[in-house]
């Protein structure tokens, strides 16, 4: 698989040993010419192209035409729209993502046909703030930037749910409880499965519904 | 691409030479005109005759776009100094808020295609000046 990433930082390095480590192809575009030769240095198996990733003519001389995938991870939002844009229009890559550094911007840019949006602060706010307000929860994850949201939770003695089963527990429509974790297995639950202490419960919810999901499994909000 | 009569409500994004004395122009046939630009002192720009609103803040952020009336909009033209900022304003101005006429500036024509295939307008300033030399140069030269 080909590889454009646009951009540069500390990211950029991170995506490119992950992304090389696994066998793509990548180029990399940056228009910072220090950058760049750092960029060629640290990475030999890149192929890194100096200029502005907007422009089709340098998109062009990456290679764009025969590129799978393309990642606009600049500093400025309207720089990563246009490269987008362009991959779309004229080089007609299939696979698009783009980091947008103002979160107000994912709407934005899925109205003007960006699929794949990536608002880097609000995913690390949303993890900060559910993981401050509730420690027992030991992993968070959001899906689709946010629209789903993933949870793990251990059963605690102290809990209503213990000892029920599953058909019982009158969780809000939008959440299910996914899987459980028990004892190093992962048991799918059914209906009539019950709810033992130290299971880790795996939730799936929609965020709007989430502090409602964690009231009923905990019996208390805090 | 004539500014027709009946459009009254014209916001100009980026005070720059460009913008301001687009602003002044327009000011000038008592159009409504609104300027935005993320630098007050590019205000100074604006001739002393400029009758309309002034609101430094960030264009490509809905609130400043929202301040400004975009909705009521007729006319929406782009003329900051980077293309990349230009082109998002006007998609957001075109699919969002459905501006009439929306008008982009941009300094490198080889991205002038796909905007026109949006129906942005686009005025490339490098190749209108390229075509009045060439015009001036191709007439001396007739003449002789």
């Amino acid at each position: 698989m080909n590889i454009i990433i646009v951009g540069g930082g500390k990211e950029i390095h991170f995506l490119t040993k992950s992304f090389i480590s696994k066998g793509y192809n990548v180029t990399i575009i940056n228009d910072n010419k220090e950058d760049s030769k750092r960029l060629a240095k640290t990475h030999e198996k890149a192929v890194v192209v100096n200029g502005d990733g907007t422009k089709p003519y340098v998109l062009e001389d990456a290679g764009a035409a025969y590129c799978h995938m393309i990642i606009a991870l600049t500093p400025k939002d309207p720089d990563n729209l246009v490269i987008c844009q362009i991959s779309d229009k004229m080089f007609k890559i299939k696979k698009k993502f783009a980091i947008v550094n103002d979160p107000k911007n994912v709407k934005v840019f899925k109205k003007l046909g960006v699929d794949t949006v990536i608002s880097t602060a609000s995913i690390i706010s949303s993890l900060i703030e559910q993981r401050v307000s509730v420690d027992d929860i030991t992993n968070l994850m959001p899906i689709e930037a946010g629209k789903v949201a993933m949870m793990e939770i251990e059963v605690k003695e102290d809990y209503p749910i213990l000892n029920n089963e599953l058909k019982d527990i009158s969780l809000p429509k939008d959440a299910i409880i996914s899987c459980i974790l028990r004892k190093s297995e992962a048991v799918i639950p059914r209906g009539d499965t019950g709810i033992e202490k130290g299971d880790k419960l795996i939730i799936l919810s929609l965020p709007k519904v989430q502090s409602e999901v964690l009231k009923v499994i905990r019996g208390r909000i805090d | 691409m004539k500014i027709n009569n009946k459009d009254e409500y014209i916001i100009i994004v980026g005070c720059g030479r460009l913008g301001s004395h687009l602003a002044s122009l327009l000011s000038k046939e008592r159009k409504s005109v609104v300027v935005i630009d993320n630098n007050e002192k590019s205000f100074n720009r604006l001739s002393k005759n400029f009758s309309g609103f002034t609101i430094e803040a960030d264009a490509i952020e809905e609130e400043t776009l929202l301040k400004a009336k975009i909705d009521k909009a007729d006319v929406i033209v782009t003329t900051t100094n980077d293309d990349n900022t230009n082109v998002m304003v006007a998609q957001i101005a075109k699919s969002i808020y459905k501006v009439p006429k929306v008008i982009a500036r941009l300094f490198d024509p080889s991205r002038q295609e796909i905007y026109e295939e949006l129906d942005i307008d686009t005025i490339c300033p490098t190749i209108l000046s390229a075509i009045e030399f060439k015009n001036i140069i191709i007439e001396a030269g007739g003449e002789d």
